[in-house]
């Protein structure tokens, strides 16, 4: 053990590590707001009657689910630039982290929205509620309690698998830490330092989302 | 008024009502007993438009509840209705509970309704309990949240589907309490119940079920104590 640490020229470069942690903090916010709406369309159309709806849903879910991060994102960027559609990287890493977010969340939303007894819809309804009020104020609120968690969940997973970016050439947290240590050799050091900063951005987020937590759901489920 | 006309109601290929005919007048308290599968909870269903009829017709108030042109959920203001498994909005406080259908169904003004919420919780016993979310509160205390949360919204009727059933033994007492003082203030009801005791004392009449067709109907303290229809008598033997 004669390694000798040189923390000097991580710290003369962390301008350039914060600007890929705010790119990775980035794409994984849009990747999350994203997948979230297209996983409600899917989960709407997984339980849709109409089969060719509920059959593109079950496909991508299954393909989303079933297949590696890495898969995706070469499918993306290396995948379509065949076909002549040349994504940026970061487009690139962001529609394959946006398909499987989507793909996640829609069983996660489904799962959500049929664990709420029907029960309760009845009930509403027999007070005199429209169905859309019945949605607003009763099915809704409680199935958003049962998936916020999840959903936190997705989106730290989000965050961590963007660092995939790497492979392709993006300039976020880990592909910035790549082409630095590359340029000055203190690898250990470049990435033990990105490794913190991951470990802090996951952190923050679950800490403002159990703080959201408190604020949103005052009742017990 | 409550008039149910010859109503038939299936299940897929299950016939659940065949041919059911019952008229309710206001003030009136009417018990319906039977076995279960008998159709008796279909019935109040039917009655509150939660489940469409096939044939007959009901009318509440001479509003027919299954045309395609009457507006259900307006109707079901008239129509309260408090289920066998209380059904409270776990995600609510007591208050909100109660106070939440008369805001937004009746519009009245936060203060108006938390105002009419008290007041029903107050009646049924739980006014220090109006901050409590239902989750922590007993079976028997869930129950009456929900005869107060469908009080609040000052209906004409209360369609009660064996509110009672779920319950401990032991806060079945409370319930019943709650429900014999709603019938003393005149309120008109109809009780799906396995409470004999409860249906002899409480309503004016009582009718048996039996697979799907009223089988007798009567003055309550003569149907439960001295039965004329051999199903009846055999019914009761079996639940004394």
């Amino acid at each position: 053990m004669d390694y000798e640490f040189h923390w000097n020229v991580v710290f003369q470069n962390m301008p350039q590590l914060l600007n890929g942690a705010f790119v990775t903090l980035h794409v994984s916010v849009l990747a999350m707001l994203l997948g979230v709406v297209i996983a409600i369309l899917l989960a709407i159309a997984k339980m849709n009657n109409t089969k060719f709806f509920s059959q593109v849903a079950t496909v991508w879910v299954e393909i989303a689910r079933n297949t590696p991060a890495l898969f995706q994102i070469y499918m993306a960027y290396f995948g379509l630039g065949a076909f002549g559609i040349h994504l940026s990287p970061y487009v690139a890493v962001l529609s394959a982290l946006v398909f499987i977010n989507a793909g996640y969340l829609t069983e996660t939303f489904r799962g959500g929205f049929q664990s709420i007894p029907s029960t309760q819809y009845s009930a509403s309804k027999s007070l005199g509620m429209t169905s859309i009020q019945s949605y607003r104020y009763i099915i809704l609120p409680q199935m958003l309690r049962r998936i916020y968690h999840p959903m936190t969940n997705q989106f730290v997973w989000s965050i961590l698998m963007s660092s995939l970016g790497i492979l392709v050439g993006m300039s976020e947290l880990s592909g910035t830490t790549q082409r630095l240590q590359s340029l000055s050799f203190r690898t250990l050091e470049f990435f033990i330092v990105a490794a913190v900063m991951y470990f802090v951005i996951t952190k923050l987020v679950l800490f403002g989302s159990s703080l959201l937590a408190r604020r949103l759901f005052k009742g017990e489920i | 008024m409550i008039s149910v006309q010859n109503v038939h109601k299936s299940f897929g290929d299950l016939e659940v009502l065949k041919g059911v005919s019952l008229d309710v007048n206001r003030g009136e308290v009417v018990s319906v007993i039977g076995g279960s599968g008998s159709g008796k909870s279909t019935l109040l269903y039917c009655i509150n438009a939660i489940e469409p009829i096939n044939s007959g017709k009901i009318l509440v108030d001479d509003v027919d509840v299954h045309a395609k042109e009457t507006n259900k959920d307006k109707l079901r203001q008239k129509l309260g209705m408090v289920f066998q498994q209380w059904n409270s909005f776990p995600h609510m406080t007591v208050l909100e509970n109660a106070a939440l259908a008369p805001r937004i169904v009746k519009k009245m003004s936060k203060e108006e309704a938390i105002e009419i919420a008290k007041k029903e919780l107050e009646h049924v016993g739980l006014g220090d309990k109006l901050d409590v979310y239902p989750t922590k509160m007993s079976g028997g205390q869930q129950q009456r949240l929900a005869i107060a949360r469908a009080l609040a919204m000052k209906p004409d009727y209360m369609l009660l589907d064996e509110v009672t059933s779920a319950l401990d033994p032991e806060l079945v007492g409370e319930v019943l309490d709650t429900l014999r003082l709603l019938a003393e203030e005149g309120m008109t009801m109809i009780c799906v119940t396995h409470e004999m005791g409860f249906a002899r004392d409480v309503s004016d009449r009582v009718a048996y079920f039996h697979q799907g067709v009223i089988a007798e109907i009567g003055e309550a303290r003569q149907v439960i104590t001295d039965p004329q229809n051999p199903l009846t008598q055999k019914f009761l033997s079996k639940v004394r």
